[in-house]
């Protein structure tokens, strides 16, 4: 079985043309970035503005209980509401797009509402000392020391998103989900394992590539790489894990993370 | 509505299997993160590695999760003891980093005074680590039981019967309740499998404080 799995994912005819492996692989990160994309422009503003003005945080809240409502609930519901009153080859990809959007927004609010939140009070002081106002004060101090959390958020939600996309061929998307659907469907064992591979290894590359980003578009102020300071921080993890995304130094005292109960206790 | 009604007992029989499809991985994983976890707080070095891993092992869809279990286990495609060891194998990920920052949070005093005390090796682990550790590890256990019911319901695209089979089946043959019915009763089943949790916190540290339910 292994053997067939491998031949299938070694010929060219599997790799070849605009419904090819290549051409799906484009597809599936296409679909995860525009999904991505959409909800970051809605959530990464909400986030700064319940962050900084500690207003409407409930939303928040909501946000995250919506992620007990069950992805292929979620998503044959709006497929099905919306699937009709969309003509052409739109009426599958919108209602996909959409559901993946609403199942990234949870994350990446919450990364970045956390992030915004647990800013030292003090570097906000000392940022309106200076003479900083609310803008300059979101814009260099808030969202340069929230960077780690924001992008754990966005990290995470990248990663829904791939693994989301993959059930959306069951509502007509496109991208490598067809593999595991139509393989399995057709009975075709070996294209539904050759697809599950393919997104297993594409999720673990952009995870993979998602945490270099985080490396270096991160402060060293933050990461404590700058120097031989912190050493106190043997043990723990640097800038974050793919799922619990934290860097324990920054989440020490979080009020209301559910997703990552381990934080509260962190601090020493 | 009437369809749910209609339909009562199926439902109650997909729900029953989507218990045992959620739950028992989360009891299994439980069971094999509790030795890792302190594994990794007794040796420092292991914990990168075991935290890495099982970020790695998060990272895989859940779908292709499923469809690859069979090659690895030699097991039929139809076979639901792959979707119990790709759940377990999921709530490991999630419990390990949990057990081990849990074993961290019990104070160097107590640790020391259990060790005065004449606690020693396994008996303190049990003893005094381990309840203190409680709350920390039933809150991501919390997690894992409301991620893996949510994640249950992808299994019924490989065909193993539980509680997404009413939203196939819905979607299936255009029956809008029935997938409604689907999203309800995973929702509450998630919602029993948190109080089970919690009320289990409860009595396992009688000495904190109600309070806290909903974080």
């Amino acid at each position: 079985m292994i053997a067939s799995v491998l031949d299938w994912l070694t010929s060219s005819a599997t790799w070849a043309g605009d419904t090819g492996l290549g051409a799906r692989i484009v597809q599936h990160l296409w679909y995860s970035l525009l999904a991505v994309a959409i909800a970051a422009v809605i959530a990464v503003p909400l986030g700064l503005w319940i962050g900084h003005t500690g207003r409407a945080k409930s939303l928040v809240s909501v946000a995250n209980s919506l992620r007990a409502v069950p992805t292929l609930g979620l998503l044959f519901a709006v497929a099905l509401y919306l699937g009709p009153k969309i003509e052409g080859n739109l009426a599958f990809l919108v209602p996909s797009i959409v559901v993946l959007v609403i199942l990234v927004i949870p994350p990446i609010l919450s990364g970045v509402y956390a992030g915004v939140e647990a800013v030292d009070p003090a570097s906000r002081d000392a940022a309106r000392g200076m003479g900083m106002r609310g803008m300059e004060i979101v814009r260099q101090v808030e969202i340069p020391n929230a960077l780690p959390l924001m992008l754990s958020g966005l990290r995470s939600a990248f990663l829904q998103v791939i693994a989301t996309a993959t059930v959306a061929a069951y509502v007509g998307l496109g991208g490598l989900g067809r593999y595991l659907q139509d393989g399995i469907a057709t009975n075709d064992y070996v294209s539904a394992a050759g697809g599950a591979i393919v997104v297993s290894v594409l999720a673990l590359i952009v995870d993979g590539v998602l945490a270099v980003v985080q490396r270096l578009v991160v402060s060293p102020g933050l990461t404590g790489r700058s120097g031989g300071t912190r050493s106190s921080r043997r043990g723990m993890s640097g800038t974050g894990e793919a799922v619990a995304p934290e860097s324990e130094s920054l989440l020490a005292g979080q009020p209301d993370r559910p997703s990552q109960p381990a934080a509260r206790s962190a601090a020493h | 509505m009437t369809w749910v009604s209609d339909h009562w007992n199926e439902i109650f029989t997909l729900a029953r299997s989507h218990v045992w499809l959620s739950g028992l991985p989360l009891i299994l994983g439980l069971v094999i993160a509790l030795p890792l976890g302190w594994a990794a707080r007794r040796w420092s070095r292991i914990y990168p590695v075991l935290i890495s891993t099982s970020g790695l092992l998060y990272t895989i869809p859940s779908l292709a999760l499923f469809i690859i279990m069979p090659i690895i286990l030699g097991t039929q495609v139809l076979d639901p003891v792959n979707v119990v060891v790709a759940m377990t194998i999921y709530t490991v990920a999630l419990l390990v980093r949990t057990v081990a920052d849990g074993l961290g949070s019990v104070p160097d005093h107590v640790l020391q005074a259990a060790r005065a005390m004449g606690y020693g090796g396994l008996r303190r682990f049990v003893g005094v680590e381990l309840p203190l550790a409680v709350p920390v590890i039933a809150a991501g256990l919390r997690v894992a039981a409301v991620s893996n019911v949510s994640i249950v319901s992808v299994a019924s695209l490989v065909g193993i019967s539980q509680l997404g089979n009413l939203m196939t089946d819905g979607y299936a043959r255009l029956i809008y309740s029935e997938i409604i019915a689907g999203l309800v009763a995973c929702v509450v089943l998630a919602l029993v499998f948190d109080g089970l949790i919690l009320l289990a916190q409860r009595l396992l540290t009688p000495w904190l404080p109600a309070q806290g339910g909903r974080a």
